[in-house]
């Protein structure tokens, strides 16, 4: 205690009347000031606060008590426990990142001509609402490479490399064709020099038959050669399966190979527009025909980005590209708030870029970067909204975060009020120090 | 100093003292004579809001002295209801969604029996429905607007290209699959990001299965989900959940479908999949310029067992009365009367359980028939998660949403999904 503090006190127990009657004027004043805060503060804050620490020790919505009961269940209940694993790996991945990505960003932006334009963009997202945020994303994610943005991408790639079949869902119509889109389908019996082969396929819709097929026609057998048809074999009621039958297509353009006895691929010949094909000038001995997993290489089917797996990943990248904006304007703000001549004189000693930029910019920028990452730890802790507006109902438990496990249980059709509360009273208890740290920082700065 | 800390408390007191005397003052409302106001919480929104306004106005033009208050609370509507009850200010008459808040209310003793009503309604509705209306044998909910949620939509291009028809028996039904998927269609459109479409495909197959006693015994949960009668459903379940080369985008496919998607993957003019197995409210989803019957069409959810042959699953919003007054008690004997019923049905998008609606007051053809079928059903059951405790059967995420999610990526467990659901309805129901 300083001197100044003590006479700053009015004199206490001495006081004559006329000043105990000035001191009471004055603290009604200060009530009346008070007053309209502490009247908010107590219905908004503190109330609340209270009952709910009240309500986290009582079953359901009863008054009845039950101890440490709900706070025993928040550690067992299989989905409040992947929501604290959840909200554990948000904490350890997300401020982290959202600092160094927006520190890079300041820094590049420091450097290059359309830096305004560029921050605008970065910052854009801070202007959306982190619901619609959500929404955007979910649809950026679909599984669907025609819906989702993402799959669109690699999918593009993908199929570059390995470019689908014309038959991509095609099956064997009978069992006398075996293998699998995978490996292919080869025609179970052997054949020799002047047999027939029937390959009949399913599962092809009528859009994908090219458009040159004309009805299917029964293959006759060549002298010296094998001969075939690759059909669609299906009519509307399904037909008889193995049958060329009566309006039912050739496939024509699909490769069909001969192997030898060993399986050694002999010839390939592509099929008519009528579905037959013809090896000529075969060698006596067995044969088999086949048709090979190319044309059944199934176009790229997505990343399930919203399935139970990726579903966190998935959340912390939305919720980074809609922070990476504000860590990057603040620390912006940070960076052109340090003198020139500092790192002047260290380039000026010889320190390379990056020793400037290690030794003398991130230093100074602590405070700045400090602020940056505590904001987002907080705001991590409480992350609810991109979680609900992102994850599907069937991956929601596989997403679900501390925020969001209060709310379904106090409100989203559980109604367990006093477990709501106990997780409530956790996530308070979560906070508390990391607002001490920012207000011991306030404390030092002010 | 200390003493004048009492300062800033009492003030505050006053504060919370006018804020509840604020609270609980005014709303009393009195209605005298068939003239008067009611107040109405109900579920309806959009265009369901207009048809039951239009209701409403059919009400005034018998008693025209009667003021009509009418707040639409859409999925919040429980909330509401139970928010306006337990602050003492209730509406006269809610309409709910759900019947367990109703029965809730009633044994509370909010909700006010409506036993006046009972011999109009038993003239109009299958008793059923005023069992499912009754607590402790008096009527206390009336079911005016209701759902046949044993319907199977189908795009009919591909049914044609597939030469496939509509199927009466299950086997017949999984052949017709069969037939859709070799003329290289996906037969089932599965929403299986929404829990609730899983739960209502269970629910068909067990009451069709298993039938209606089996079925109010597991409804009640006197019979645990590990009993025989569920594997065979679950068994029965995998036969169309288990042919994931049938449904678009395979099993994370459907995970990831939810209700409207899988509407639009039907009921368009660039179908996914054939079929979609829910209720008669699946073409209020439609985005694309289809028309019915040209375009769509419907069949019964196919039977399983000769015996549940004309048995159908459903739902239905119940009306219920809070303030006992005389306008409240007209609009509800009003409601009960088929002439209300007819008065929804010919602006359409409605299905009435009451007998004595015309076939011809529906004017879309397919509405016609899932709603005749829902009145005339010889077998009738509300579906069974709607009346479950909550956390078990109606939570995003959780109870049996999630467990039928769980099963539906991986259909081959049938004993591991029993076992789940059987413990997840325990914790439900316990305590």
């Amino acid at each position: 205690m300083n001197g100044a503090s003590v006479t700053a006190e009015p004199p206490g127990r001495a006081a004559p009347p006329v000043a105990r009657a000035g001191r009471l004027r004055k603290h009604a004043v200060a009530a009346a000031f008070l007053a309209p805060a502490v009247f908010f503060l107590g219905v908004w804050i503190i109330y609340p606060l209270a009952d709910t620490v009240r309500r986290s020790f009582l079953y359901r919505d009863t008054n009845r008590w039950i101890g440490l009961h709900n706070y025993k269940e928040l550690f067992t209940l299989g989905t409040i426990v992947t929501a604290i694993k959840n909200n554990a790996i948000w904490i350890g991945v997300v401020p982290a990142l959202v600092t160094a990505i927006g520190l890079i960003f300041a820094v590049l932006t420091e450097r290059i001509r359309w830096s305004v334009a560029f921050k605008t963009v970065v910052f854009m997202p801070m202007a959306i609402s982190l619901f619609a945020a959500g929404v955007i994303w979910r649809v950026m994610d679909q599984e669907d490479p025609h819906v989702g943005a993402l799959n669109a991408g690699i999918g593009a790639i993908h199929d570059a490399f390995s470019p689908p079949g014309p038959l991509p869902d095609a099956a064997a119509s009978t069992s006398n064709l075996t293998g699998s889109p995978q490996r292919g389908f080869v025609l179970h019996k052997p054949l020799h020099p002047g047999g027939v082969g029937l390959l009949g396929l399913t599962g092809i819709a009528t859009s994908e038959v090219p458009s040159t097929a004309v009805q299917a026609a029964s293959p006759k057998p060549v002298a010296n050669g094998i001969a075939g048809v690759v059909w669609r074999d299906f009519k509307p009621g399904g037909g008889k399966a193995g049958q060329v039958e009566q309006g039912e297509l050739g496939l024509p353009g699909v490769t069909v190979q001969l192997e030898n006895a060993t399986g050694r691929k002999v010839e390939s010949v592509k099929t008519d527009d009528n579905g037959t094909f013809s090896f000529v000038g075969v060698q006596g001995g067995e044969y088999r025909v086949a048709i090979g997993p190319k044309t059944f290489a199934k176009p790229f089917g997505g990343v399930a980005w919203l399935g139970p797996k990726l579903i966190t990943p998935a959340l912390i990248v939305a919720y980074i590209w809609v922070w990476a904006g504000f860590a990057m304007v603040v620390i912006a703000a940070g960076l052109a708030a340090i003198p020139r001549e500092v790192l002047e004189a260290g380039r000026t000693d010889g320190g390379t870029e990056w020793q400037v930029f290690r030794r003398v910019t991130v230093p100074l920028l602590a405070p700045v970067l400090s602020v940056v990452f505590i904001t987002m730890l907080i705001n991590v802790l409480k992350v609810f909204d991109i979680v609900l507006s992102v994850a599907p109902g069937s991956s929601q438990d596989d997403a679900n975060v501390i925020a969001l496990a209060m709310w379904r249980t106090s409100f989203g059709g559980v109604n367990d009020y006093g477990l709501g509360a106990a997780i409530a009273v956790f996530l308070f208890l979560l906070v508390i120090p990391v607002l001490a740290l920012n207000v011991r920082r306030f404390r030092r700065e002010g | 100093m200390k003493h004048f800390r009492w300062y800033p408390l009492a003030l505050f007191a006053l504060g919370l003292a006018a804020l509840i005397a604020t609270g609980t003052a005014g709303g009393a409302r009195h209605a005298r004579g068939v003239s008067g106001s009611i107040s109405i919480i109900a579920k309806w929104t959009g265009d369901e809001q207009k048809s039951f306004l239009a209701v409403v106005a059919e009400f005034k033009k018998k008693n025209p002295n009667v003021d009509v208050k009418y707040t639409p609370g859409g999925d919040n509507t429980p909330q509401l209801v139970s928010t306006a009850v337990a602050g003492g200010n209730p509406p006269d008459i809610a309409v709910l969604p759900q019947p367990g808040l109703m029965r809730d209310l009633a044994k509370r003793g909010a909700a006010k029996p409506i036993t006046f009503a009972k011999p109009t309604l038993l003239k109009n509705e299958a008793s059923v429905w005023v069992n499912l209306g009754s607590v402790n044998g008096k009527l206390y909910g009336l079911f005016f607007k209701a759902a046949n949620k044993s319907t199977v939509w189908y795009n009919v291009k591909l049914f044609k290209d597939a030469g496939a028809k509509p199927a009466a028996t299950f086997s017949a039904f999984l052949k017709l699959a069969k037939t859709v998927k070799a003329s290289g269609a996906k037969a089932y459109a599965i929403a299986g990001a929404d829990g609730w479409t899983l739960t209502d495909l269970f629910e068909n197959i067990y009451l069709k299965q298993a039938g209606p006693k089996k079925y109010d015994l597991l409804t009640t949960h006197k019979i645990k989900w590990t009993d025989p009668s569920v594997k065979a459903a679950l068994r029965t379940m995998a036969k169309i959940l288990g042919d994931t080369d049938n449904i678009p985008g395979g099993k994370s496919g459907a995970l990831q479908t939810d209700f409207p998607t899988s509407v639009t993957q039907v009921l368009t003019d660039s179908p996914k999949a054939a079929m979609d197995i829910e209720g008669d409210f699946v073409p209020s989803d439609i985005k694309a310029n289809v028309s019915a019957i040209k375009d769509y069409n419907v069949f019964p959810f196919p039977s399983i067992k000769p015996s549940t042959r004309l048995s159908i699953m459903g739902g239905g919003d119940t009306v219920i009365m809070l303030k006992d007054n005389p306008a409240a008690r007209a609009l509800i004997s009003f409601l009960a009367t088929p002439q209300a019923a007819t008065v929804w049905a010919q602006r359409g998008g409605f299905s009435s359980p009451n007998k004595n609606v015309k076939p011809s007051a529906y004017k879309d053809p397919l509405n016609r028939k899932t709603a005749l079928a829902l009145a005339h059903a010889k077998i009738f059951r509300f579906d069974m998660s709607d009346l479950q405790p909550a956390a078990f059967g109606a939570t995003t995420g959780q109870g049996e949403w999630k467990l039928f999610q769980d099963f539906l990526s991986n259909p081959k467990d049938v004993n591991g999904a029993a076992a789940k659901l059987e413990a997840a309805a325990k914790k439900a129901y316990g305590k």
